[in-house]
């Protein structure tokens, strides 16, 4: 074993995705932490800072965007928080953050790690800002931010806006993860109009397209025996967006829940399997089978599409590594979007 | 017909085992001392490569602070400005068991191509940052910290003499308050806010390798290797006498052979598989003693370069295929050396030529003054080695050829004496003794040449060693000035001991300093308050007038001889200091012992111009030890393992010091067993041919109990004479590894002394030796058969 091991078990800890003790950890027993309760109801904007009595949270946004000659583009940036003791203070917090710049001159990653309580890392909820190292999200608040990060080749710098309020997923915020009842709190904003640069080995781009932020903190979100997940968040040209994602069971069962956001930001949770999603086609990357062709049937809302990823090699080549990239929506619907998936 | 060949070959030594013996000792012996002299030294470069790899960060660069610590905050502005580091705590914890270096790693950003590997083993974050934090170490180092209470994890991938833990326990643990260095990640985002912007004070420094330690350590390798290869050359002289003994005691069996139609390539072939294959069986038994021997003198070996040099190996061996192989080689090798010219006069000799035993007669007038013109050339090159000068190569060029040409010219010399002494002889038998003693020195000379090397080395390290032990000891009465040394935990124990020492009426000498870079070498900064103890104490090689007033009132620095010799500093030259400020050289100081270059200036001056301090020791003058030490333990709250009274401490040095040479001192008495071999098995080689010259003395009346006691005399004198030719030597040989080696080694130049006491014990040794080699000899002439003398004159051989 070798630090990277070590640092394996912090991104265990943290949250990405890993395979054991369900994945990343996230199995593990809540112990000492506080544990998402179905009554409570967001307090914006400080549900947008960090909640320390939980083990893990995340803030987490992706953007579909296109230049002007209309090529394809994708953008992840994502802040992990972890917490190493049930404690609360900030120097029992690791943090750990993933960004990605998928494009047709390929799909490039990088990440970053801190300890807590020294200032390399943190959130703070008004005037929302959100950063590790020279990585970060800085708004005046949550809806009108700026996204920056970079890596040994690429580098991106954005800027997100949204005018509806923000979409609480599952039960009014509260979603639950499997039958047994592991859940998380849960909201969205799906609404973004993002413009900006992104600087590629080739030279700048300036860009435009479509945001999506999720946040979500919990303290056991899954099942033991969940081994990983399939996650879409579509932008549909109807102007609705649809969340959905299944979990994988050990058993090979899964567990498929959404929601659908009209585009007035109204959400109307799925009922668990009320969604489908079937495999089409697998792409060989990073010496592994991973599905990159969907199917996915929504029959109450007669919704039969097919989701593509636009870069099949979108493989996230982190300590621990996924799958994610944006992706190409035909059939029923039309649209973009985002695809992540772990665990293969 | 090649087996039939081979036995009859190997017939001979089993009739023959004593031969047989000398042979393969004498093989394994060499092989034995070589190989463990490269085992000790390749384990101490590993010991430093692995130490070196994680001071250095796996060879990346690291910005640091010329002033001293790097603080959380300026590590947060340089991440948040895009640039890739990490921060280390690099200290030194002292227990009562030793002192452990603790490198404190941050896991969250460190590199991850396994550089601090250790500490990640087992542990996960939680343990190692919580508050039961958890410090990897191997056993032996654990060990050391094993009464500190600390969490420890045995790790033994971790370089020896040193723990890794997070950043907070380390800091925790050696009481810094900063990260000594941020490592530089080779990965380096796109864009960065320019250094100069984020951190003006750091600047980038190139990685630490293993050459860093390697270059204090060489010199002392370099003379375990010298000693090695001596080792080999003398075991060699050894299977050369062997060999050429059993070559030419073969010869009848040889055309005998040949007369029976074995070729003479056939021949050779053979005696080749049959060397080899000697070879191949003394070389696996040397490198297994050459393993004992490694692992019997490691142990004073790690100690000597922990306690010079500061630099960890391991107590234990691990030996490489390698290892094995380059053993097995040099025995194949040296044998091939030490057979070539038997071997091609065997190629070269007719079918049928009469077996005559040439009695070593080649060895003749003529080899010799070939010999004597190679020894001149010898001592040119070393001539023209000490007057080129510079670098530890040079100095042990001019000490290999003065070695060699002093052994090229042995016999030479020898025969010149015989020549004289014979001159002066007045019965018949003197004559005849000095006469065949003269015919003898050919076939004993390669002995002799092997025991002059041995006894000059034997004199000159022990001149040497000698020497430094009384600089060492007078040194040490003057430098140690105070009467206790004590070292403190906190800033509040250091007012209490302050306050404490006063009352009791001694005086606190504050010992603190900090590290730095000078011309580019890493140094010891010192700050000294003004005391009559260091005016009356410390011995100043060279100084301006008042230069203890000077340094007293800020006007200067005293600088170490290792600095002043290295750049040629003389006292009034002005010397650059860290932080970018100068002052003038007023002093320079013998400092034996330290590696580094040190610096001395005024307390006051030391605590302005630097942060970084280790303020933590102190030197205490009194007059009642144990009332002050019974004060400070009550009074202060010092630990007794923090309090070192100066006889301890000398103590503890001159242990160092004797420890250092305890190996020297064992090759030593090795290399002199080896040399005593040579000659036993050159005496015996001769005593077997020498009896067509012995018959017709015994014929015309001699006893052999005579002869024999004149056999014994005539060793004896020769070792007597060579001994007398390896004072001159050895002295030669004490004066440049005293006034050459040493200064380009260590820096430091010795007065040499002269203890002829040792001489005369070493005078004794050798006639002993030669006593022991000769004896046995003397003792088979003394019972020989009158038969086998009569048979020489009728014996048709």
């Amino acid at each position: 074993m070798n630090v990277k091991a070590l640092i394996c078990v912090l991104a265990c800890l943290v949250g990405a995705p890993a395979f054991g003790q369900g994945f990343a950890g996230l199995g593990q027993a809540a112990e000492d932490y506080a544990l998402p309760d179905p009554a409570t109801r967001f307090a914006f904007p400080d549900d947008h800072g960090s909640h320390p009595g939980f083990r893990i949270e995340w803030w987490y946004i992706t953007a579909n965007l296109t230049d002007l000659n209309g090529t394809t583009y994708g953008i992840q940036w994502t802040l992990f928080r972890n917490a190493l003791r049930p404690t609360g203070r900030p120097e029992d917090q690791a943090w750990m953050a993933h960004a990605a710049l998928s494009s047709p001159l390929g799909h490039f990653s990088a990440e970053r790690f801190a300890r807590g309580g020294t200032g390399q890392a943190g959130v703070t909820a008004a005037p929302f800002a959100a950063h590790i190292d020279e990585w970060g999200i800085s708004g005046p608040d949550l809806n009108s931010i700026r996204v920056t990060a970079q890596g040994p080749e690429f580098h991106y710098d954005l800027r997100l806006t949204a005018t509806l309020p923000f979409v609480p997923q599952g039960q009014r915020g509260y979603s639950v993860k499997s039958d047994a009842g592991q859940a998380s709190h849960y909201y969205s904003q799906p609404f973004y109009t993002v413009t900006g640069t992104l600087t590629l080995p080739g030279g700048p781009v300036t860009v435009t397209g479509q945001g999506w932020l999720d946040r979500e903190w919990s303290s056991q979100p899954l099942a033991e025996t969940q081994t990983g997940w399939d996650w879409i968040s579509l932008h549909l040209d109807t102007g609705d967006k649809l969340m959905g994602f299944q979990l994988r069971d050990e058993d090979n069962t899964t567990y498929t829940v959404g929601t659908w956001i009209a585009p007035d930001g109204t959400p109307t949770p799925l009922t668990p399997d009320q969604m489908t999603m079937t495999v089409l086609a697998q792409t060989r990357v990073a010496g592994r089978e991973v599905p990159t062709d969907w199917r996915v049937e929504l029959p109450d809302r007669s919704v039969d599409i097919r989701v593509t990823a636009v870069y099949p090699d979108s493989w996230m080549d982190t300590l621990i590594p996924y799958w994610e990239g944006p992706v190409q929506v035909s059939g029923t619907h039309s649209g973009v979007g985002y695809l992540e998936m772990s665990g293969y | 017909m090649t087996a039939a060949i081979l036995t009859a070959l190997l017939s001979y030594w089993k009739r023959r085992p004593a031969q047989f013996a000398a042979l393969v000792l004498g093989l394994a012996l060499a092989t034995a001392l070589w190989s463990g002299v490269q085992a000790i030294n390749a384990e101490a470069r590993k010991s430093y490569d692995a130490a070196a790899d994680v001071l250095g960060g796996g060879g990346l660069r690291n910005l640091v602070d010329p002033k001293g610590l790097i603080s959380q905050d300026t590590f947060v502005r340089l991440r948040r400005g895009g640039w890739q580091v990490s921060p280390v705590v690099d200290g030194w914890l002292t227990t009562a068991e030793g002192r452990v270096r603790i490198l404190g790693i941050d896991p969250f950003t460190a590199p991850r191509d396994g550089t601090f590997g250790a500490a990640a083993e087992t542990g996960n974050l939680a343990g190692l940052t919580g508050p039961d934090a958890q410090v990897f170490s191997n056993t032996q180092t654990a060990e050391r910290l094993a009464n500190t209470g600390v969490p420890l994890q045995i790790d033994d991938s971790v370089a020896p003499g040193m723990a890794i833990a997070d950043l907070r326990t380390a800091s925790r643990l050696t009481g810094k308050t900063g990260y000594d260095r941020l490592i530089l990640l080779p990965d380096q985002p796109l864009k960065q806010t320019p250094l100069a912007d984020l951190a003006p004070d750091l600047t980038i420094e190139a990685p630490a390798t293993a050459d860093d330690i390697g270059r204090l350590t060489d010199s002392f390798h370099l003379n375990l290797t010298a000693f090695g290869l001596l080792s080999f050359a003398v075991g060699l002289f050894i299977v050369h006498g062997a060999i050429g003994l059993a070559f030419e005691q073969r010869r009848p069996m040889f055309r005998t052979l040949r007369a029976l139609g074995v070729s003479s390539r056939t021949l050779v072939v053979i005696l080749m598989a049959e060397l080899l294959l000697f070879a191949l069986a003394a070389g696996a038994l040397g490198i297994l003693l050459g393993y004992l021997i490694a692992g019997a003198l490691l142990p004073g070996v790690a100690a000597t370069l922990r306690g010079i040099y500061g630099a960890t190996v391991e107590g234990g061996l691990t030996l490489s295929p390698v290892w094995w192989l380059s053993g097995l080689g040099i025995a194949v090798l040296g044998t091939a050396l030490a057979a070539l010219s038997s071997l091609y006069q065997v190629a070269r000799m007719p079918p049928l030529a009469p077996a005559k035993p040439r009695a070593w007669e080649r060895a003749s007038q003529g080899a010799i003054r070939w010999q004597t013109l190679a020894a001149c050339a010898c001592f040119t090159l070393s001539a023209l080695a000490y007057l080129a000068g510079g670098g530890l190569v040079a100095g042990f060029t001019l000490l290999g050829s003065f070695l060699l040409g002093a052994a090229l010219l042995l016999p030479g010399i020898l025969l010149g004496i015989i020549r004289f002494a014979s001159a002066g002889a007045r019965t018949a038998e003197t004559e005849w003794f000095w006469a065949d003693t003269r015919q003898q020195v050919p076939g004993l000379a390669l002995a002799l040449m092997a025991l002059l090397l041995a006894l000059s080395a034997n004199i000159g390290v022990g001149t040497m060693v000698s020497s430094f032990r009384d600089t060492f000891t007078g040194w040490l009465d003057q430098r140690l000035v105070s009467e206790l040394y004590v070292t403190v935990e906190t800033k509040d124990q250091a007012r209490a001991l302050e306050d404490f020492v006063t009352k009791a009426g001694g005086t606190v000498l504050p010992i603190w300093h900090t590290d730095g870079q000078i011309k580019g070498a890493p140094a010891e900064i010192y700050g000294v308050v003004d005391n009559a103890v260091y005016r009356d104490n410390w011995p100043l090689l060279a100084s301006l007038p008042d230069a203890w007033d000077r340094l007293a009132a800020n006007q200067g620095a005293l600088v170490n001889e290792q600095l002043a010799r290295r750049e040629d500093l003389t006292p009034g030259d002005m010397l650059a200091m860290p932080g970018g400020w100068e002052t003038p050289i007023v002093g320079v100081y013998s400092d034996y012992g330290n590696p580094l270059a040190q610096v001395v200036i005024p307390l006051a001056t030391l605590t302005q111009r630097f942060e970084a301090l280790d303020q933590s020791d102190f030197g205490i003058l009194t007059d009642d030890i144990p009332a002050m030490r019974r004060g400070l333990r009550d009074t202060v709250g010092l630990d007794e393992a923090r309090m070192i009274d100066q006889s301890a401490l000398k103590a503890f040095s001159l242990d160092i010091f004797e420890r250092t040479f305890a190996v020297t001192a064992a090759l030593n008495v090795l290399t002199l067993s080896v040399a005593g071999l040579a000659i036993l098995t050159s005496l015996l080689t001769l005593s077997a041919m020498r009896l067509p010259q012995l018959a017709p003395v015994w014929a015309i009346g001699m006893t052999r109990k005579r002869l024999a006691w004149l056999e014994l005399i005539r060793a004896l004198a020769l070792a007597a004479l060579t001994f007398v030719l390896a004072l001159p030597v050895g002295l030669m040989l004490a004066w440049i590894l005293l006034a050459v080696i040493n200064v380009e080694a260590f820096g430091w130049r010795l007065p040499m002394s002269l203890f002829p006491k040792d001489w005369v014990w070493l005078a004794l040794a050798s006639l002993g030796a030669a006593t022991l080699a000769a004896i046995w000899p003397a003792r088979q002439l003394a019972k020989r058969p009158p038969a086998d003398l009569i048979k020489v004159f009728s014996h048709e051989r």
